[in-house]
């Protein structure tokens, strides 16, 4: 077998570097449309960040003077409480799920069908879900009112009219099909628990929370960093609902960081490319946080791995 | 199993069970029932503040005929279908692709290309936003479909790339290496053996991304302005101001514009979960 390890001098540089070189060349493609549209814009973004521009004409440099008017922004400090509150509500989600998935996984007639239709808000575009909900809460027709106004609750302007609740009314919106996406998971994750575990503990005397804390929702770990990890990226990257339902208002008091960084770059007020920027890149900032997190974990898991 | 089968319980635990699901099913679904309803009710209806009770009459043919055929919603509609499937086919392609140069090879940077394109999937849209946004007008794509359809391919690429690279990693590695032992060419590993065991990976992506997609409202806004290239999650807008306070009709093209993925997720249900929960299972 001497023969075939000598490289003949028939070949091709290509053929005696196949292995090295094929993975490059299924890279390329890709690696160059997501450098092009994700990688270099967010190098962009942080240049054009200390720049005062209107997207078109010259940019001026300015240094840290967009992030000085970002500390002393009135709107700023709104859209990053805002953000703040999103981020802890949202994360309800994941509770909530587990609670349904809990609730259904039985097998009873027709439990499938339940499963898809408990599902379905999460396929429903943020648009139409927003559309939906701001009908839901329209001030004195909307059902909400109707039902809060049974128990003698009168929110006066409608949830979303009213600045102290419009923020929460679109949470709780948004949490909507978040749950379901949580409850997918967890209903997968406990179609895996291990029956035996089960059993074992029941002998024990394990039952109801015990079992449920101490011997199910160990098993559930991956599930639960799913759904963490998207209930997060879903929290920050709230915009959908915000535009559709409120667009910021009453009064600025929905808005969040990115709903505020559009509005200041892209919108009747005018374009404020390098402050819009700006605002992207503390959110982005925010983010980076998670995802180094969130690429820790796997990278501890890999490591496990071949 | 946890919690107790229901049918290892009681005979009063099973019938309180059986009748609390359609109950709990209906409280969950109330806001979508809701507008169903609005759907098939006529504008009177509104008028004398009729919003929650049960339609006084069937419209349903009138409202959705409203939708059809006395506006824009066809062409956002036909608009939504242009930019979703050269999505779905691009970015199922590209990372067919990556997926398998990052599963079955090992090299130095490997790991850190893998990491940049899960990082890249993650980071919030308004850091693209500008230079995105600069670059598609220089190009001149500013308001086409195929300038949001070259973007979505590029950033979707990440997502599926994280969710191929994986799948390909639980393939059996011995396939691949008898195969080079039988000195098939690299490419030709990809493309008659990889690929065709990539099927349920390839279904569930394009499931995913057609749902991820039809659904995008932000960038239809950045990139986009009017019917002639605007999805129907943007266009849906212009609708309502067209029809403004008219919640029959607004009602009726909420409908329609959701329904494509709708149908999607109940064609594919069992592609689009195993998707979507891809990980959640070690």
């Amino acid at each position: 077998m001497t023969h075939s390890t000598d490289p003949a001098p028939s070949k091709g540089w290509y053929a005696r570097n196949e292995i090295r070189v094929t993975p490059w060349l299924f890279l390329l493609p890709g690696i160059l449309f997501f450098a092009v549209y994700v990688v270099v814009p967010i190098f962009q973004s942080v240049w054009i960040s200390f720049h005062a521009w209107d997207g078109l004409g010259e940019k001026e440099w300015i240094g840290l003077g967009n992030y000085e008017r970002l500390a002393t922004d009135r709107k700023f400090e709104t859209s990053f409480w805002n953000n703040l509150k999103w981020l802890f509500l949202y994360l309800l989600a994941i509770p909530a799920g587990l609670f349904i998935a809990l609730f259904l996984n039985q097998k009873v007639w027709g439990i499938r069908l339940y499963k898809s239709l408990f599902f379905f808000p999460f396929v429903i575009s943020q648009v139409v879900v927003g559309l939906v909900f701001s009908w839901f809460y329209l001030p004195n027709n909307g059902l909400f009112d109707v039902i809060v106004g049974f128990f003698g609750i009168d929110i006066s302007g409608g949830v979303l009219g009213n600045p102290n609740t419009a923020t929460y009314g679109i949470i709780a919106a948004g949490l909507w099909p978040q749950t379901a996406y949580c409850m997918i998971l967890y209903l997968t994750g406990l179609n895996a628990v291990d029956p035996e575990q089960v059993e074992a503990a029941r002998l024990d005397g394990a039952k109801g929370w015990k079992m449920l804390w101490f011997v199910i929702l160990p098993q559930l770990k991956p599930a639960t960093f799913i759904a963490f990890v998207v209930t997060i990226i879903g929290a920050l990257r709230s915009f959908d609902l915000i535009s559709i339902m409120t667009n910021g208002g009453p009064f600025g008091s929905t808005r969040v960081l990115s709903f505020f960084m559009f509005e200041e770059s892209l919108s009747e007020f005018g374009f404020r490319m390098g402050y819009g920027a700006s605002i992207a890149v503390v959110l982005f900032l925010i983010m980076l946080c998670f995802i180094g997190y969130f690429l820790w974990s796997m990278y501890q898991d890999e490591k496990g791995g071949r | 199993m946890f919690p107790t089968p229901i049918e290892k319980r009681s005979r009063g635990a099973q019938l309180t069970y059986q009748s609390l699901l359609p109950l709990a099913l209906i409280m969950w679904l109330l806001p979508l029932i809701a507008v169903a309803m609005f759907s098939v009710k006529s504008s009177a209806d509104f008028a004398a503040g009729n919003y929650w009770g049960l339609p006084s009459s069937f419209e349903l043919f009138n409202n959705y005929g409203k939708v059809f055929f006395q506006s824009d919603m066809p062409r956002y509609m036909v608009n939504s279908l242009l930019i979703t499937i050269p999505t779905v086919v691009g970015a199922v392609a590209l990372s067919s692709m990556t997926g398998f140069a990052l599963g079955i090879y090992k090299f130095k940077s490997n790991l850190w290309i893998f990491f940049m394109f899960i990082a890249g999937n993650f980071v919030p849209f308004q850091i693209l936003m500008v230079p995105v946004r600069d670059l598609t007008v220089g190009l001149g794509l500013y308001d086409t479909k195929l300038g949001l359809v070259l973007f979505h391919i590029a950033f979707q690429t990440g997502f599926c790339t994280l969710f191929m690279r994986n799948f390909i990693r639980a393939l059996p590695f011995e396939l691949i290496e008898a195969a080079r032992v039988e000195g098939i060419a690299e490419w030709r590993i990809f493309w008659y053996i990889v690929l065709p065991l990539m099927k349920p990976a390839l279904a569930a992506l394009s499931v995913l991304i057609f749902t991820f997609i039809w659904n995008d409202y932000f960038w239809a806004v950045v990139l986009t302005q009017g019917p002639d290239s605007q999805p129907v999650t943007a266009g849906i807008t212009s609708f309502n101001s067209q029809f403004v306070a008219q919640y029959h009709l607004m009602s009726a093209g909420s409908i329609v514009a959701a329904l494509p993925p709708v149908a999607m997720f109940f064609l594919m249900q069992k592609h689009f979960i195993a998707g979507l929960t891809l990980g959640a299972v070690k």
